[in-house]
């Protein structure tokens, strides 16, 4: 109760994208990634053949594209660093905008912000166009240990419930008059935490015992089939394959366009 | 009589030492419906979690439709788990998969149910708790009665010998309340609500048999223990202000 309806990342659609089965699309974005990252930095084309894939993707998908655009920003605390480079990086220096960067800490910011931000575009394709339960069946179809996909289950069950017994404990330590103003208020908070985390594992034991009663033996049952036809894996493999292709170019071509 | 549910001589202590139960005896029908009631402390949840072997190792027996319950027996543990089917106080605690139908599947998804039957089971399991429209929503955006409603859901589509209700009218609003109580009534199944709502067991319960400090101290039709004030109050049990047994004829 009181927890989001929408999930902030997935979009409810059905489109082609949409519909493929989720450990297709892990594998392609996979794929994809592992493409990009193999190219040669200097071949700056061959990032831009990747970004319209994925603006192609975007379109068949028929997500916004400014759904994706204020996504992306989660990685700017990732890329800051990047941003640092020119400056750092020793080597031969240019004069950029009048100030001199090295040339070396040029090309290693560009490597990290575009590769960076090409997975971040396709991870969130893939989250925006699949739903997380299904997207950790995906997971599991790829033979990751199902142990793994269970807690991964699990905290995507109780995540809200979760948040909210927290929200309740901070509005009782609000409503008794408690603001947290500086360090030594820690110890409340950190009690606070103590209590959220027994009562989590006290939950964890009811659910236990609630899935004992109805028969759980360590495996939980497959519910909902997610096989894929040919068709599907074909369709799911344009894009690593096309990248593929781009990244073989990339490395073969003699030239540069800068 | 042909007993859904036999319990003899059943004794139980936690392994800190702390006996629980003390020689609880209990026999219900098939298709009666029992409220167990007692104070909180008296033993009632320990009981519960006797009837389909989580608790075992104390003296007795506790048979379920003529099955004995024996934690050792794996298999027999799994067709006894089956037949009792287990409402827990929390709905929370009871709807840990991602989706209501998901969650309605589990049970019979153990017991090796699959495909069209399952579906016709969930289905089903749904329909009878009025919630066949929430099949494919996850059970965290329901509000607190719809909940409690699934997880009745959950353990009807396990088709169980006896319903084991753990406090099924606790955080209730009174519609939700109501609705519950209509579910409850309209289902072929024996039942046994444990409870302090009495006004609830008076309700839906014809019988009643009160558990306090660890022993069964009464056993009769409802309407009469909860016009006994001495039994009562001996055993910490009080009607709500204003209220009156309504007597039945």
């Amino acid at each position: 109760m009181g927890a989001g309806h929408a999930h902030p990342m997935y979009r409810r659609g059905d489109s082609p994208v949409h519909q493929l089965p989720p450990h297709c699309k892990i594998l392609a974005v996979l794929g994809f990634v592992l493409a990009v990252v193999a190219t040669p930095r200097e071949r700056m084309w061959a990032f831009a053949v990747y970004a319209l894939l994925l603006a192609g993707v975007t379109a068949l998908a028929r997500v916004p594209y400014g759904h994706v655009a204020r996504r992306v920003l989660i990685e700017v605390p990732f890329v800051a660093f990047a941003v640092l480079l020119p400056f750092l990086a020793t080597g031969p220096r240019v004069e950029v905008l009048g100030v001199a960067v090295s040339q070396d800490g040029l090309w290693g910011a560009w490597n990290i912000l575009a590769k960076g931000t090409l997975g971040v575009v396709a991870s969130i394709l893939l989250a925006t166009t699949t739903e997380p339960r299904v997207l950790l069946l995906g997971v599991e179809r790829l033979r990751v240990p199902p142990l793994l996909t269970q807690i991964a289950t699990f905290m995507f069950r109780y995540g809200d419930v979760v948040v909210a017994e927290m929200r309740r404990m901070r509005t009782a330590r609000a409503a008794r008059g408690f603001e947290p103003r500086d360090l030594r208020d820690a110890r409340v908070l950190g009690r606070s935490l103590g209590a959220l985390f027994l009562r989590c594992f006290e939950r964890g034991e009811r659910v236990h015992l609630a899935m004992l009663s109805r028969g759980y033996d360590g495996r939980m049952p497959v519910l909902l089939e997610t096989g894929a036809s040919g068709g599907q894996w074909a369709a799911s493999a344009v894009l690593p394959a096309t990248a593929a292709a781009v990244a073989l170019a990339a490395w073969m071509a003699p030239w540069t366009l800068l | 009589m042909d007993a859904s549910l036999k319990v003899s001589g059943l004794a139980y202590a936690y392994p800190d030492g702390t006996q629980a139960l003390f020689g609880v005896d209990v026999a219900i029908g098939k298709g009666e419906r029992v409220a167990l009631l007692g104070p909180n402390g008296a033993g009632k949840t320990t009981f519960v979690l006797h009837l389909n072997g989580i608790l075992h190792g104390g003296a007795g027996t506790v048979h379920v439709g003529g099955m004995a319950v024996d934690a050792r027996d794996k298999k027999a543990l799994k067709e006894v788990r089956r037949r009792v089917g287990l409402v827990f106080q929390d709905p929370d605690d009871q709807l840990f998969m991602p989706t209501v139908a998901e969650d309605v599947a589990f049970g019979p998804a153990n017991l090796g149910v699959r495909g069209a039957e399952l579906e016709r089971r969930v289905a089903a399991a749904l329909e009878r708790v009025g919630m066949a429209h929430a099949a494919g929503r996850p059970p965290q955006h329901l509000s607190f009665g719809q909940r409690r409603r699934v997880a009745v859901a959950t353990v009807l589509a396990m088709e169980p010998e006896i319903l084991v209700l753990d406090e099924p009218s606790s955080n209730l609003d009174p519609a939700s309340r109501r609705e519950l109580a209509e579910i409850l009534t309209s289902l072929d199944v024996t039942v046994l609500m444990v409870t302090h709502d009495l006004p609830y067991a008076a309700q839906l319960c014809p019988r009643s048999l009160v558990l306090s400090g660890g022993v069964i101290v009464a056993d009769g039709p409802t309407h009469e223990l909860l016009a006994d004030e001495r039994l009562l109050a001996e055993h910490r049990l009080e009607l709500p202000y204003g209220f009156v047994v309504p007597q039945r004829s």
